[in-house]
């Protein structure tokens, strides 16, 4: 079996481009992958892709062309791009087709998302109570996580402050104004403890990656990176999620822990491999949870490793190197393949200002939303 | 009291003197469940009225639909919520009553509490469970 590497990568830049639908933006990505790749659309045997809230991708074929390809759209909620970049990797695994694409977009309304109790299998009361938003989950779980281990409103400020210093260096990037940590811990409080700079927004944005089987990949790019780990999971028994009218007492994993932990097993590799990680900041809180989520620290100490600056560009281990969520914004089927896209730019060492100093080699992403579910991957030189 | 309703069925008894919420426990792993399923090995139960917050935040912007509380920016209050560990059997995430934001704190007790949510077209109250601390504060 062939390996997978990723030949081209392209991007509708974050944040809200009036006057152009999610699948414009979608398309625009998807060229910009094909020229990066110098290929054209006819080479391209296969995709996946999807949004959750601009339309299905294969109505993509419009503008790219009608070459009769198999072209599945992908809907599974904040993993949609990550499902769709496993399907092209598997698809390409298993000998099937040689060259595809993935691709993800969304163009969402402003404010919170809309919340549909019997989508999500729970009943009207839940919804017309004001108890099924998402806010409230992600200001709930780091509560108690701040509870449990030490966690300070500092470390949720320094987590933002840095998303928006890195932004600054990312042209594709939404809010790419730095914000200081004063002014994050003093804005309006969203849902306790965490305050409107330490969230992410329902956005806009698109991005496409070009996969191929490994050995025919120096055909197309002198660069090539390898897809070595990618692993989707949804959440165990006793996981704190999204939505849930009860919980369990007893406590235990979250789909992160799985997801991080098939991805190091199929990559073969540890943690400390790593040089630098995307991980899902749907908020602060969550970046830092994450950090431990995904094996990369024990809980609680996140503290000293934030204060020390630890996931700064400049850092032992960078996170969310290109804003994060918090400063891109969350255009759900276009945000896991955002995560992809920097690794690689990283990785070709050409993110400019943004840049990861000492040749950076191994790069991690992780993608966490509702009702729970988790992908990861590993990208390497 | 006739122009009051549970907001929904089996959610907790009603009318009653001391109200409780409904859950179901599942013979076969012993495990609780809320609101309650409707399965061959689940038997409903009454869940115990008492319990110590687990965690909480603050609703501090309107919520958009399917939210009924009101739909005019002018008439909302923030509102906390949290989540209640009912000791033995499940924690249950609620609306908190008679208690600011300010004096929440992890592992505070609370107790049960059936309150009017808001009126519906027909003029009915509609009855919504949330905890409230059981001391005062």
């Amino acid at each position: 079996m062939s390996d997978v590497a990723i030949i081209g990568i392209g991007i509708h830049p974050f944040g809200r481009t009036e006057g152009m639908t999610g699948l414009q933006q979608g398309v625009h990505a998807a060229r910009e992958a094909l020229s990066d790749a110098e290929m054209e659309w006819s080479n391209i045997q296969f995709a996946f892709g999807g949004s959750s809230a601009a339309g299905n991708a294969d109505a993509m074929v419009n503008d790219l062309g009608l070459t009769g390809i198999p072209f599945m759209n992908v809907s599974n909620g904040c993993a949609t791009g990550g499902s769709s970049l496993l399907s092209a990797y598997t698809t390409i695994k298993s000998g099937q087709f040689d060259i595809g694409m993935a691709v993800g977009f969304d163009k969402h309304p402003r404010g919170a998302f809309n919340a549909d109790p019997e989508a999500s299998g729970l009943e009207k009361w839940y919804g017309e109570t004001g108890l099924m938003l998402t806010t409230q989950f992600f200001g709930m779980k780091i509560q108690r996580y701040m509870h449990d281990y030490g966690i300070t409103s500092d470390s949720l400020a320094i987590v933002a402050e840095k998303a928006f210093e890195n932004a600054s260096l990312n042209p594709n990037a939404w809010r790419r104004d730095p914000v200081s940590k004063d002014t994050i811990l003093n804005a309006m409080m969203v849902s306790d403890p965490l305050t409107k700079y330490m969230f992410c927004s329902p956005a806009e944005g698109a991005v496409a990656l070009i996969l191929c089987r490994a050995d025919i990949a120096h055909k197309y790019t002198s660069k090539p990176l390898f897809l070595k780990g990618a692993a989707f999971r949804s959440r165990p028994l006793g996981s704190f999620e999204v939505f849930s009218p009860s919980l369990e007492i007893e406590r235990g994993p979250s789909p992160t822990v799985g997801a991080s932990e098939a991805t190091f097993e199929m990559a073969g590799m540890n943690r400390s491999d790593i040089d630098l990680a995307q991980l899902q900041d749907t908020e602060s809180g969550a970046e830092i949870m994450h950090m431990a989520e995904n094996g990369f620290c024990k809980d609680g100490e996140q503290e000293k490793l934030l204060h020390d600056g630890d996931t700064k560009l400049n850092g032992k281990l960078p996170v969310n190197t290109d804003g994060g969520c918090i400063a891109n914004g969350e255009p759900v089927g276009a945000s896991g393949l955002r995560q992809v896209y920097e690794n690689c730019v990283q990785l070709r060492g050409a993110a400019g200002k943004r840049q990861v100093q000492g040749n950076p080699k191994t790069a991690y992403t992780h993608v966490y939303g509702a009702p729970g579910i988790s992908a990861c991957t590993i990208v390497t030189t | 009291m006739s122009n009051q309703k549970p907001i929904a069925e089996n959610l907790f008894t009603w009318p009653s003197e001391k109200p409780k919420l409904l859950g179901s426990k599942d013979s076969e792993t012993g495990r609780y469940f809320f609101p309650a399923k409707r399965s061959n090995t689940h038997e409903q139960v009454e869940l115990s009225t008492k319990g110590t917050l687990w965690t909480w935040t603050v609703q501090r912007f309107m919520p958009k639909t399917p939210y009924i509380g009101t739909d005019n920016p002018e008439d909302f209050e923030p509102y906390p919520v949290g989540y209640i560990e009912l000791p033995g059997q499940i924690m249950v995430e609620s609306r908190l009553t008679g208690v600011k934001a300010g004096d929440l704190k992890i592992g505070m007790e609370m107790e049960l509490s059936i309150e009017p949510f808001v009126k519906n077209k027909d003029g009915e109250e509609l009855m919504m469970f949330s905890f409230k601390p059981s001391k005062d504060l």
